[in-house]
Parts: structure tokens; C-alpha cells; sequence
């Protein structure tokens, strides 16, 4: 076995950047910031003085036009990397990505290719507000055409990321912006981990447990705790949002009986509402209990710290959620709870949990 | 009609009279802006302001030039760095601070931060940190001056950044097409965050963004308050005359980091000497030494000035870490009206 490398997710996927950029003649990173000096979060952070400007192309502020020139050039075969340093950004966006980047492959009954990569950032905490810590997923998710990646580790942001620009479809990349602190172990050189569905994280017959991207952290955190006081439960990092492969989760469902999904956007009509959808249609018999659904509530992200507080679940509610559908003890449950909020350390927030900094 | 500068003015523009004004007014307006700022700066380390803040310190004679040629009842709209033009035009400072702490006193009892200000007394409609965003509001409101009969005018502050979407054309496009009464006040401070606008745009003057849809364009000092004042009271003419929007390009420079309270000069994205040319351009310092020339202000005036306001700032810091937070839930959610 090779010693571990353990590096951030940040550097993770400036490692891939840098990959693609030298071992793919045919990509280029487009956006705004990727050649400043902040480097959209240190991930794209000098690659511009490697590759030149036409390689690492800092964009005008003009996202709609921009996706639809980047969408031209990867017709003819290109392989372009966008960039939003917020997800809430590329919302001008969506005319292009929707009409004409998740549509041309069908509609030319498969002559044309769009192997678009577009990245984008969602900018939880120090009171972003309504317009800039937006969470819209399941808005990309929900077109057909479109295949959406949000990677939980620094080894999949790296995989994952290299295996969106590999794919000849237009590829939406999510990116957690405290996710970007966590380190891992992330292995060297080119390696791609597949856009084909779940990667189990933990294992137990009690309860399954579905998560995205940085949920998949809050989940872990609860999942641990519940296990030390025995209970434990399948966790699935869901990884890829579409195509959506739910054959793993299913399976699980089938043995647990109790299905709870936490995501990182609004619980209605979210990611959700398809899981238990799909989850009741193919194993409804198996379900024991009513699956919960962990999501944002329905208004938007307010500034103000106190209101973020009531506005973001974590593993507290994922506990609650377990304690309810497996009839846990509450001494158990108690436990469990007060070691989680602990391991917050009394950060408030909006700001990075400390204890997620990793390895993991 | 041309200063050494190289700064222009449209000949349309250039017959309109220029109001008397109050030169003084327009001085303490800039200074209060300065001191509030660079207050918000002192103690965002304190972390009791927690979003985060564009300061428009340097950029003060636009906020002030505009403001001082509208009436409450026009309207502003703008950006993300928009404490300035809302302090400018009126708006309530408690409500400001309360607003960056998150207090149930701000203007968006705490739900929007430090980009999204807005006083509808005061005639500050809105701000959207979307860039580009708040432009085609802005024409909004002044459609519906026209369709009201109304005779006021809505300004659109909007960053040099922002021409490059598409949005600003639509909007300019149908503003001049419906001679809509509304002025683009375009402050071009070069950077895009850490882009220079060069970077961005091909070498063409900005105001040829105006003209392309037929609007009459200004190109001023942004650092000379007096030019701005000028320049906008010409355009609001226009407008409420029914001739529809005018495009003017003000030229300033934003003294501090894109975001947050510190310099950032060292970062690489721009020279020690062009951020020393720009500050040397101080707006507020400009006028202080016009002022004093012409005997309308003195050290003692000065000085009382400066107390007003540093009273005032202790006074509305106080009063915005005094005020609760919000208590989630307690006034209702109110997503629908
Ligand atoms: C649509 C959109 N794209 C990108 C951003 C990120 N962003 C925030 S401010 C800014 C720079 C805007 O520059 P400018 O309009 O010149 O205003 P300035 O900051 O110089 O006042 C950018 C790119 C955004 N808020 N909205
Ligand atoms: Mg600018």
C-alpha cells in the first residue's frame, strides 16, 4: 500500500485542472476569475501563468453569452471548463445549458456532442444571503440532457471532475464551497471515478441514509455517533444527481425498511421528493415506515446568523430523523446529539465546521 | 467640451444650465459617507458584521454628484456596492448597520445583508449583488414614472463590469426606444474584482455603449463631484422634459479591496502607483482645498462637521448592536405578499 496523500478538495481539483489542461490539448478553462490572483478559490491559482491566457481564459462578466461560445466551440470539438464562482451566477445561464447544451445530442439524433464542463460553486455561510449561498441542483438535475456530478471528497473531486471532462455531454459540476477545506486522500496522476451513481460510505441494517455533497458530512458526523451507541445504518453519498442511478439505495431500502434522504437543497419538489419517489414506486412493499425528507425549508437564505441557524439542518436533525424511524432510545439519541454539537466546537453557523477538515 | 483630462461632455448635455449649487452640502454629504465607511471598516474585525461588504470609499463624488440632483420621490437602484448611493440619497444609517449585523432593524430586517440595501422614504428602491441585475429594474420604475405621468426620474448605478451583459443592452435598448426617463450612471473604477477592464473590453470608450442605443452621453470625472452634479442635473432635465435616458461615464476608483475592509494593493492586480495616482484624486480632499480657497469653509466649520458625525456614527453603531436579531419565525416567514 502507498502512503496516504492527504490534500484539500481544493487542491484536489486544481490537480485535475492541471491535468486536463496539459495532457488534453483540447480543453480550456473559461471564467470569471480563473486567471486573478484569488483563482476561484486557489483551484485554478496560477495555471494561467502555465498555460497562457488562451488555455486559462478570463471571461467578461457575461455568462449567458459566454456558455453559449463555449457550448460553439465544443461542437466543433473542444473541451470547454467553465467556471461560476456561484452557482446563483450561472442562473443567467440557463437559456444556453438548457436549450442548447442538454438538447443538441438528441435533437440532432446524435450528430452533435457537448462536452461542456461547467463548475459551480455554492457559497454557504458569512451571511451570503438570498442571492449568493444558493443550493439549485435539482433545478439542473431536473433537464434531461444534462448529467449533474457533486462530489462529497477531495478523491472524487478530483475523479469526478476528470471523468465530467472526459464525457462527451455537458456535465454540471457542483461544488460545496466548505467542501474545498476538507482534506483526504487523493491519489496522483489521471484517474477518473465514474459518473454512474452512489458509493456507499457506511454500513448497517437499522435505517438508509441518502445524502449529497456536504451533507454527506453532516450524515457521516450523525451516522458515527449512532453507531457508538449501536445503531447502525447504511449511509450513501449519492455523488452523481443525473443520471440518477438509485439501484444501490433501493437494494438497501429493501433490507432496512427505512428510507431518510438529507440534501443540500429545498425540500420541496428537491432531490427528495424524486428518491422517496422512485424509492416507493420500486420498493414500496419493503418500507416499513414513512421515509423524512431533510432539506432546506421553503423561503430563501436569509443573511442574518440567527436565521441561518433555523434555516440549515445538520446532523442534529439527521439524528432526530434516525430516532424516529428506528424508535431509538432517547438516552441514545441524547448521547448522540451532544457528541455531534461537541465536535462543532461552538463555531456558529456560518462559518466552516471545524471538524470537517478531514482526512476523510 | 473637454478638461485636460481628456473628460468630455455632450454638446446636448453642455447647454443645459448647471444648477446653483451647494458646494458645502455636497462636501458634508461625501464626508459623512467617508466616515461611515471607514467606521465599517475599523471594526468589521469585531465580526459583528457578518456578510460581506463592498466599501465604495473613493468612490464617494458619484453617489453624492447624483444625489444631489434628484428629489426623494426619484428613484435609485444598485449594486452590490451600494452603501454610498443609499447613504447619498438618504437612506437610514441605523437601518444600514442593523442591516450588516443582521439585526431586525435593518432595512431587510436582517434577510438580505450588506448587498441588498434599500429605503423606500428616501427613494433607494433597490440593490441586487447580481451584477447587471438591478439595471432593468431601474428602467422598471422609470416606465412606470411615464405611465404614471409622473415627472421623476429613476438613476441606475451600474459598475463598468455590468455593460458586459446582455441585460444592460436589452434594458438601454428599450429605455431609449420608450424615452423613458432614467439615467445610466455608469461608475467605471477599471477592475472587475481583480480583472482590469482591458482585460474585459476591447479599447473602445465606454460611452459608445450609450450611443449605440441612441442616448446622448456624458464622459466625466467621477472624482469631481461638482462634474458628476453637473452632468446629472443635464440628464434629469432630459428626462423629466420627456427626451428620454442619458448614458454618462464617471471615472473613480475604488481605494480598497473588491470585498472586505483592507487594502489590497500587495495582491498583484494592480500597481502601488496607479492606486497613489487615483487616491491623490481624493474627491473629498479636491473639494476641501476648493472650499478653502473660496472661504466657504474653515478648520472650526471642519471640525464641527467632524464631531456631528462621528457622534452620529457612535450614536447609529450603538443603536444597531443594541437592536435583537431576529428570532426565526416570529414575523412569520413572509415569502408571499
Ligand atoms: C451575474 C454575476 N456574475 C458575477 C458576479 C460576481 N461579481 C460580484 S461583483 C463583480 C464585479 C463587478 O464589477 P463592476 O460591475 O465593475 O462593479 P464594482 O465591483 O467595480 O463596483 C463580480 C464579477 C455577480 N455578482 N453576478
Ligand atoms: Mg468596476
Amino acid at each position: 500500500m502507498p502512503e496516504p496523500r492527504i490534500i484539500t478538495a481544493a487542491e484536489a481539483v486544481r490537480e485535475a485542472l492541471d491535468l486536463a489542461l496539459s495532457q488534453r490539448s483540447d480543453t480550456y478553462l473559461l471564467g470569471e476569475g480563473v486567471a486573478d490572483p484569488g483563482g476561484i478559490f486557489g483551484t485554478t491559482k496560477g495555471l494561467v501563468d502555465q498555460y497562457g491566457p488562451d488555455r486559462v481564459v478570463e471571461m467578461p462578466v457575461a455568462e449567458n453569452g459566454l456558455t453559449g461560445i463555449a457550448i460553439g466551440s465544443a461542437l466543433m470539438g473542444r473541451r470547454p471548463i467553465m467556471t461560476h464562482q456561484r452557482i446563483d451566477f450561472a442562473l443567467l445561464c440557463i437559456e444556453q445549458l438548457f436549450n442548447t447544451a442538454a438538447k443538441s445530442h438528441y435533437v440532432t439524433n446524435g450528430a452533435h456532442r457537448v462536452p461542456l464542463t461547467v463548475r459551480m460553486v455554492i457559497g454557504r455561510g458569512w451571511g451570503q444571503g438570498p442571492q449568493h449561498s444558493q443550493s439549485l441542483e435539482a433545478m439542473f438535475a431536473a433537464v434531461p440532457g444534462l448529467k449533474v456530478a457533486m462530489p462529497s471528497t477531495p478523491a472524487d473531486f478530483k475523479g469526478m471532475l476528470l471523468a465530467s471532462i472526459e464525457d462527451d455531454n455537458p456535465v454540471i459540476f457542483i461544488e460545496h464551497r466548505w467542501l474545498h477545506y476538507v482534506s483526504g486522500d487523493v491519489p496522483t496522476g489521471w484517474y477518473t471515478a465514474p459518473l454512474d451513481g452512489p458509493r456507499k460510505v457506511h454500513s448497517g441494517d437499522r435505517a438508509t441514509i441518502v445524502a449529497n455533497s456536504y451533507m454527506t458530512l453532516e450524515a457521516l458526523r450523525a451516522v458515527t455517533a449512532l453507531a457508538k451507541r449501536g445503531c447502525e445504518v447504511d449511509l450513501f453519498d449519492l455523488r452523481v444527481l443525473r443520471p440518477l442511478n438509485l439501484s444501490a439505495i433501493l437494494d438497501s431500502v429493501r433490507r432496512t425498511g427505512r428510507l431518510i434522504v438529507c440534501d443540500t437543497g429545498w425540500k420541496t419538489l428537491g432531490l427528495g421528493a424524486e428518491i422517496v419517489a422512485q424509492t416507493v414506486e420500486g420498493a414500496h412493499d419493503a418500507l416499513k415506515r414513512a421515509p423524512i425528507r431533510i432539506g432546506l425549508p421553503d423561503y430563501p437564505t436569509p443573511s442574518s446568523l440567527s436565521l441561518a441557524e433555523a434555516y440549515y439542518p445538520g446532523s442534529v436533525d439527521i439524528i432526530a430523523a434516525v430516532q424516529k424511524l428506528c424508535d431509538l432510545k432517547e438516552d441514545d439519541a441524547a448521547a448522540a446529539r451532544e457528541e455531534v454539537v461537541a465536535l462543532r466546537q461552538g463555531v456558529p453557523i456560518d462559518k466552516p465546521d471545524p471538524a470537517f477538515k478531514g482526512p476523510f | 467640451m473637454r478638461n485636460n483630462d481628456g473628460w468630455g461632455v455632450n454638446e446636448r448635455l453642455a447647454k443645459v444650465d448647471p444648477h446653483r449649487v451647494d458646494l458645502v452640502a455636497l462636501y458634508r454629504s461625501m464626508l459623512r459617507i467617508r466616515t461611515i465607511e471607514e467606521e465599517i471598516a475599523a471594526r468589521y474585525g469585531e465580526q459583528k458584521m457578518r456578510c460581506p461588504v463592498h466599501l465604495s470609499i473613493g468612490q464617494e463624488a458619484v453617489a453624492v454628484g447624483v444625489s444631489a440632483a434628484l428629489t426623494a420621490a426619484d428613484q435609485v437602484v444598485s449594486t452590490h456596492r451600494c452603501h454610498a448611493h443609499y447613504l447619498a440619497k438618504g437612506g437610514d444609517l441605523t437601518a444600514m448597520l442593523s442591516e450588516l449585523m443582521g439585526k431586525t432593524t435593518g432595512c431587510c430586517g436582517g434577510r438580505g445583508g450588506s448587498m441588498h440595501l434599500f429605503d423606500l422614504k428616501a427613494g433607494m428602491l433597490l440593490s441586487l449583488p447580481i451584477v447587471a441585475a438591478s439595471i432593468p429594474v431601474g428602467v422598471g420604475a422609470a416606465l412606470a414614472f411615464k405611465q404614471e405621468g409622473k415627472p421623476n426620474v429613476a438613476v441606475i448605478y451600474l459598475g463598468d463590469a455590468s455593460l458586459e451583459e446582455g441585460v444592460y443592452h436589452e434594458s438601454a435598448n428599450f429605455a431609449a426606444l420608450k424615452k423613458l426617463p432614467v439615467i445610466f450612471m455608469c461608475e467605471n473604477n477599471l477592475y472587475s474584482v481583480y480583472t482590469n477592464l482591458q482585460d474585459r473590453q476591447p479599447p473602445r470608450p465606454l460611452t459608445e455603449l450609450g450611443r449605440a442605443h441612441g442616448m446622448p452621453t456624458a464622459h466625466i470625472d467621477g472624482n469631481d463631484v461638482q462634474a458628476v452634479h453637473r452632468a446629472t442635473v443635464a440628464a434629469v432635465a432630459r428626462a423629466r422634459a420627456g427626451d428620454g435616458p442619458t448614458f454618462i461615464q464617471a471615472d473613480t476608483y475604488r481605494w480598497r479591496e473588491h470585498c472586505g475592509p483592507n487594502y489590497d494593493n500587495d495582491y498583484g492586480y494592480r500597481t502601488v502607483e496607479e492606486f497613489t495616482q487615483w487616491r491623490d484624486r481624493d474627491p473629498i480632499a479636491r473639494l476641501h482645498t476648493e472650499l478653502l480657497a473660496l472661504g466657504q469653509l474653515d478648520t472650526a466649520t471642519e471640525n464641527t462637521m467632524k464631531a456631528e458625525f462621528d457622534a452620529e456614527v457612535t450614536q447609529a453603531f450603538g443603536a444597531a448592536e443594541a437592536a435583537p436579531m431576529p428570532v426565526p419565525g416570529a414575523d412569520g416567514v413572509g415569502l408571499y405578499a
